[in-house]
């Protein structure tokens, strides 16, 4: 096939996960459109929060790619400074969110508060896991390549983690625009 | 130059990925600023019009997809099709709220503390 066996895997993953977040999407999609009034409930969202946490997705995404291209430079410490910088990112859209759900609980807004909150918290949990197997995944790919081995895994990891910056792309204006 | 970035020098070249990332930025902006007007064909445009763009250009140039294998374009492009398919099925029937002796309420309709509370108030 011409591909290194590695992005060729990290590809038929990142298939399997479309049709994950996919259906998810879908679902809450025929769903908000049947039912008007989750928009009120939607108006609870923090909107602000959102576009934060789009904006450091976004710039870890550009770490990510970055240390992509210094791996592609034969470059692996830089790679892996620009890998943490990227998970630093991860931490702090975390961190974020947490605050978010915190004071979301706090209002009385749980996942059995009905429709639109339980895809609320399960597209937005679902997808937070993801941030965090990312990060993991790429601590353990940034230990290799700062020793200059391994470098193709800083593509394989990048795709990942771009792949997971495209979801939240998706899930920023469904949960916290469309009101 | 080492073996994977030799191999790699071949088969990428590296667009300006900070300029690429603030054309990013721009568009979350507008997306931010749209639906502000309150018009709901802007907000629709601006949030799921402008989430399409930023979704194309990540997978173009951060994925690289533009020049990665057809294959992976195909098998991509499968996948998403899927997902039209899954909601064009399901989505007569799920999209309403009954139907010949069936009614859609798994608690769906019940509303958090708080949002009673809002409720109640918007009433008196």
């Amino acid at each position: 096939m011409g591909m290194p066996t590695g992005r060729l895997a990290v590809w038929w993953l990142l298939v399997s996960e479309i049709v994950i977040f996919g259906g998810l999407l879908a679902a809450y999609v025929m769903n908000r459109v049947s039912h008007p009034e989750w928009g009120a409930q939607a108006a609870h969202t923090n909107t602000w929060a959102g576009a934060f946490n789009t904006l450091v997705l976004l710039s870890s995404s550009l770490s990510a790619v970055l240390a992509h291209k210094a791996a592609s430079e034969g470059n692996g410490p830089k790679a892996a400074r620009l890998l943490y910088l990227t998970c630093l990112g991860g931490c702090v859209f975390l961190v974020v969110k947490a605050f978010e759900w915190t004071h979301e609980i706090r209002e009385g807004f749980v996942l059995q508060s009905g429709g639109f909150w339980s895809y609320y918290y399960t597209a937005a949990g679902l997808h937070g896991f993801h941030v965090i197997v990312g990060m993991l995944v790429m601590l353990w790919v940034a230990s290799s390549a700062k020793r200059n081995e391994d470098l193709h895994r800083v593509e394989n990891v990048g795709l990942y983690w771009h792949f997971v910056d495209m979801v939240w792309i998706f899930l920023f204006p469904l949960l916290y625009i469309a009101k | 130059m080492s073996a994977h970035a030799a191999a790699h020098a071949e088969e990428h070249h590296h667009p300006n990925y900070v300029r690429i990332w603030a054309i990013l930025v721009g568009l979350l902006v507008v997306s931010v600023v749209g639906p502000m007007f309150g018009i709901r064909v802007l907000t629709l445009t601006a949030a799921f019009g402008i989430a399409f763009v930023k979704a194309y250009l990540v997978a173009k140039n951060f994925m690289h997809l533009g020049v990665e294998k057809p294959f992976v374009r195909w098998v991509l492009a499968l996948a998403l099709v899927m997902m039209v398919l899954l909601y064009a099925g399901v989505s007569p029937d799920a999209g309403r709220g009954s139907g010949e002796r069936w009614v859609k309420d798994a608690g769906w309709h019940r509303l958090a503390p708080a949002a009673k509370a809002e409720a109640a108030t918007e009433k008196k």
